[in-house]
């Protein structure tokens, strides 16, 4: 069973391209794992990690390249083929059948059954000797998953994965929302899997873990590989200069800002769990930076400072007032947020472009309650010139323009609403170049008041370093929901920054977040 | 290793007991305001038999809602069969039991049609029941040239009739049978528990292998065939083929499955919370009828009964 290395990979991926419109994801990227290996895929967002392993797990295909595994060729077009081919994706939102018990779905799909009937002892006995194999028969078989916590479902999903015969378990930031000891527990049964020949691909932000864990590594910048080999050979810091690299296609303007006022200032905000004791001040003419790896906390603290979550402590100040508001109140303080999630919260996607631009301030597009839509087609005439929109016109559906264009949609809403404090949470997620190039002329523009002569303040979230280095004036970093202390940007490197938001050199702190987390590939 | 199999706390969290008690309370409230005749062992009888129409169609419905699914049709399926067994008695001279046999498998087949659609084009399932409510009721009135359809008297008509030697209607325990039969299905049937994972997370179901939209097909036509046993029961109480009958009797039934624990969102509910569902809006309008309560009275307290079950529920599951 245990395939010695030097023999033919287990896995092996060779020269993967995929593109989504005028985006390159995946360049050529090659990547192969031996059997009993725990090999580490690393990079930064949006470096193409989650669409490599998308394609290997039948959700996406391939524009060229080949998948062989133990040296035939393989192509999945469903997740199920990769499945029966003993390829398993642990997501970080974990897939089970909420109201089956811990055995029933451990044997999902695969159930051994005379004439229909399910034979109890043998569900039991295989969920049991899966459970076991794994060291974790403390796991009650017959309880409802519902009532398993977070570590104890990653274990029943990955039992799931092994009775069903994979050979090949891929593991998206598995320990982002354990405690250290779920941690420690989950390291010992991938060493356990190691050993009976599985092969392992490990996806983390976290390099301390990598550096525990696994054997070899690959990592990805800007979809194509930037470095692999053996982890023993290689120290943390050449790690972090592969993942971030040199990004020459953009220019980040920086125009003449005078930060003036304060405008929002919160002091020891806490969420639910996240995020934990926050304190920062923005003032009217800056761009305050908020690094962060995805689920660090940044879209949760955006959200309470908007009013759209309740804090679970702290005071928030914004222009003179005290106290946690609603968002219709923030919005009347000339607040506004634009969503990391455009599809689903940022934007009303059925309606026009003249709707979505002017909803949130009905009030300028007609007097006494009524609305007259030729002052919203006018308003959305200007904001589509304004900000370049590639669209037929106002009376167009949102959900026919490009992502780039979508987004510039989103951020005419703020600009009609006329904000003072603009809270953006990765404005440049998933737009092309051309539009990104726009997108930070425009939040310079603002930050510098130079087109109406009013500064505004900027709180610019995004996980992409050069962006944040380029256009902020001070950064602060985010790590599973602390904020360190602001600094000027020219006192951050890229290297620093980077191994700020991996939460390098501080040692795992014991944590149960509960992130939703989704890394976009772009 | 050795756990046992039997898991008492969990048992008393996931089973129908709520309802149950639920049911008991209730009529023990009305037992001890109502007149003596509602303690009387014939009104016990009485509930139960007008329990059974909503019961049998509610085992159906409650295996449409642990998928995930709706059902809108049931109240023109029910009257649909009534007429194709009167039709097959009166104008074919059918067997009585061939008859019923026909009238069920008609409900089944319209439960297949719908379960197809469904699945087939990817349509809302509240949709496409909405849809079959009309078709179906349509359908009925046609068959039946727009009026009742008389049938010669058989054995079909004491199906819900208290006799000799039988201390309960027919018609109650092959109630209780097929529950009892469906209950197990659902528990130790790979089909069942495919049911409860389909309803539960159908990506997850899909990703396992599991045929999603052949589970759907087989729930609704399953749904198909009770609500023509439901149907069976109409006509036995009717003796009549009536196209017009059990108008708006859906919402019965989905309030009996909701009432016993189902959710709208899948995953979960219980055949015999169904049944004890069923019973406790039975139980309601018999006792607020013979302390002499208003007929509109009895609906406020059967809406309120309705949104207080399914409160309790919420709040059973937050911890």
């Amino acid at each position: 069973m245990v395939n010695r290395i030097g023999a033919t990979p287990l896995l092996a991926l060779d020269g993967i391209r995929k593109s989504f419109g005028a985006t390159h994801a995946l360049r050529g990227v090659s990547l192969n794992v031996q059997a009993g290996e725990i090999h580490a895929l690393i990079g930064v967002n949006g470096a193409g990690k989650s669409t490599l392993m998308h394609i290997l797990a039948g959700a996406e295909t391939a524009d060229a390249g080949t998948v062989l595994i133990n040296g035939t060729p393989f192509r999945a077009a469903n997740p199920l083929e990769a499945r029966r081919a003993g390829i398993a994706m642990i997501y970080q939102e974990l897939s089970l059948a909420g109201h089956l018990s811990v055995a029933e779905n451990i044997v999902l799909g695969c159930e051994p059954a005379r004439c229909g009937l399910l034979k109890a002892k043998t569900v039991a006995a295989r969920a049991n000797e899966a459970l076991a194999l794994m060291g974790h028969s403390d796991i009650d078989i017959h309880a409802p998953v519902h009532l398993q916590g977070i570590a104890q479902r990653q274990v029943i999903e990955i039992a799931r994965a092994l009775s069903s015969g994979c050979r090949i378990l891929v593991l998206d930031e598995p320990t982002s929302s354990l405690s250290v000891n779920d941690i420690r527990k989950l390291f010992d049964l991938l060493k356990k899997l190691q050993t009976a020949g599985i092969a392992i691909i490990y996806i983390s932000h976290v390099l301390e873990e990598i550096k525990t864990i696994s054997g070899g590594y690959t990592v990805l910048r800007d979809g194509q590989v930037a470095g692999s080999g053996a982890t023993e050979k290689v120290s943390t810091d050449e790690l972090i200069t592969m993942m971030s690299g040199k990004s020459a296609e953009l220019l980040f303007p920086h125009g003449q800002r005078r930060p003036g006022e304060v405008l929002l200032h919160c002091k020891n905000v806490s969420g639910h769990p996240l995020p934990r004791n926050v304190s920062l001040e923005l003032r009217r003419g800056e761009i305050l930076g908020l690094a962060g790896v995805v689920g660090a906390g940044r879209t949760e603290l955006m959200r309470i400072l908007m009013g759209l979550d309740k804090p679970a402590a702290g005071t928030i100040t914004v222009a003179g007032q005290h106290g946690w508001k609603p968002a219709g109140k923030r919005l009347s303080q000339g607040m506004g947020l634009l969503s990391e999630d455009r599809k689903n919260e940022g934007l009303a996607l059925k309606l026009t472009l003249a709707d979505n631009m002017t909803m949130s301030r009905l009030s300028r597009c007609g007097r006494y309650g009524t609305v007259q839509p030729r002052r919203q087609y006018n308003a959305a005439v200007q904001l589509i010139g304004r900000l370049d929109i590639r669209t037929t016109g106002p009376a167009q559906k949102v959900q026919a323009l490009s992502g780039g264009n979508q987004q510039k949609v989103a951020i005419g809403r703020l600009l009609f609403h006329d904000c003072d404090i603009l809270l953006l949470d990765e404005p440049t997620r998933g737009v092309d170049v051309h539009s990104k190039q726009q997108i930070y002329r425009l939040i310079d523009a603002l930050a510098t008041g130079k087109n109406d002569g009013k500064p505004r303040a900027v709180l610019l979230a995004g996980s992409y370093l050069p962006e944040l280095l380029g256009m902020c004036d001070r950064i602060a970093v985010m790590h599973r929901g602390k904020l360190g202390q602001a600094k000027p940007a020219e006192q951050w490197t890229e290297h620093e920054l980077l191994r700020a938001t991996a939460g390098a050199q501080s040692t795992v702190t014991k944590t149960r977040d509960n992130d939703e987390t989704t890394e976009e590939s772009s | 290793m050795n756990k046992p199999y039997f898991n008492f706390r969990l048992m008393l969290k996931n089973s129908a007991l709520g309802p149950f008690l639920g049911l008991i309370g209730i009529y023990l409230l009305f037992a001890f305001i109502a007149p003596a005749s509602f303690r009387s062992s014939a009104n016990l009888q009485t509930m139960a038999r007008q329990s059974v129409i909503v019961g049998m169609a509610a085992i159906g419905m409650t295996l449409v809602i642990i998928s995930g699914g709706i059902d809108l049709s049931v109240g023109s399926t029910i009257a649909l069969t009534t007429v194709i067994i009167a039709a097959l008695l009166q104008n074919r001279q059918w067997h009585p039991a061939a008859a019923a046999l026909g009238g069920v498998l008609a409900g089944g087949l319209t439960g297949f049609i719908t379960g197809t659609l469904i699945t087939r084009l990817r349509m809302a399932p509240f949709i496409v029941t909405l849809g079959m409510m009309l078709i179906i009721r349509g359908a009925a009135k046609g068959l039946a040239g727009e009026q009742k359809i008389d049938a010669p008297m058989s054995a079909l008509n004491n199906l819900l009739a208290t006799r000799p030697g039988w201390s309960w209607p027919a018609g109650v325990w092959m109630l209780l049978g097929l529950a009892l039969l469906m209950s197990l299905v659902l528990r130790y049937t790979v089909f069942g528990r495919h049911v409860v994972a389909v309803g539960s997370n159908p990506e997850t179901a899909r990703l396992c292998g599991i045929r999603v939209a052949l589970v759907r097909v087989g729930v609704y036509t399953l749904c198909g065939i009770f609500t023509g046993m439901a149907g069976l029961m109409q006509f036995s109480r009717l003796t009549v083929g009536d196209p017009t009958v059990a108008m708006g009797r859906e919402l019965d039934v989905i309030a009996a499955v909701v009432i016993g624990g189902g959710s709208l969102t899948g995953g979960e509910g219980s055949i015999f919370g169904s049944l004890a569902g069923a019973m406790i809006m039975t139980v309601i309008s018999s006792g607020c009828r013979q302390i002499g309560m208003a007929n509109w009275i009895q609906e406020i307290v059967t809406g309120g009964i309705i949104i207080l079950a399914v409160g309790l529920d919420r709040l059973r599951h937050r911890k």
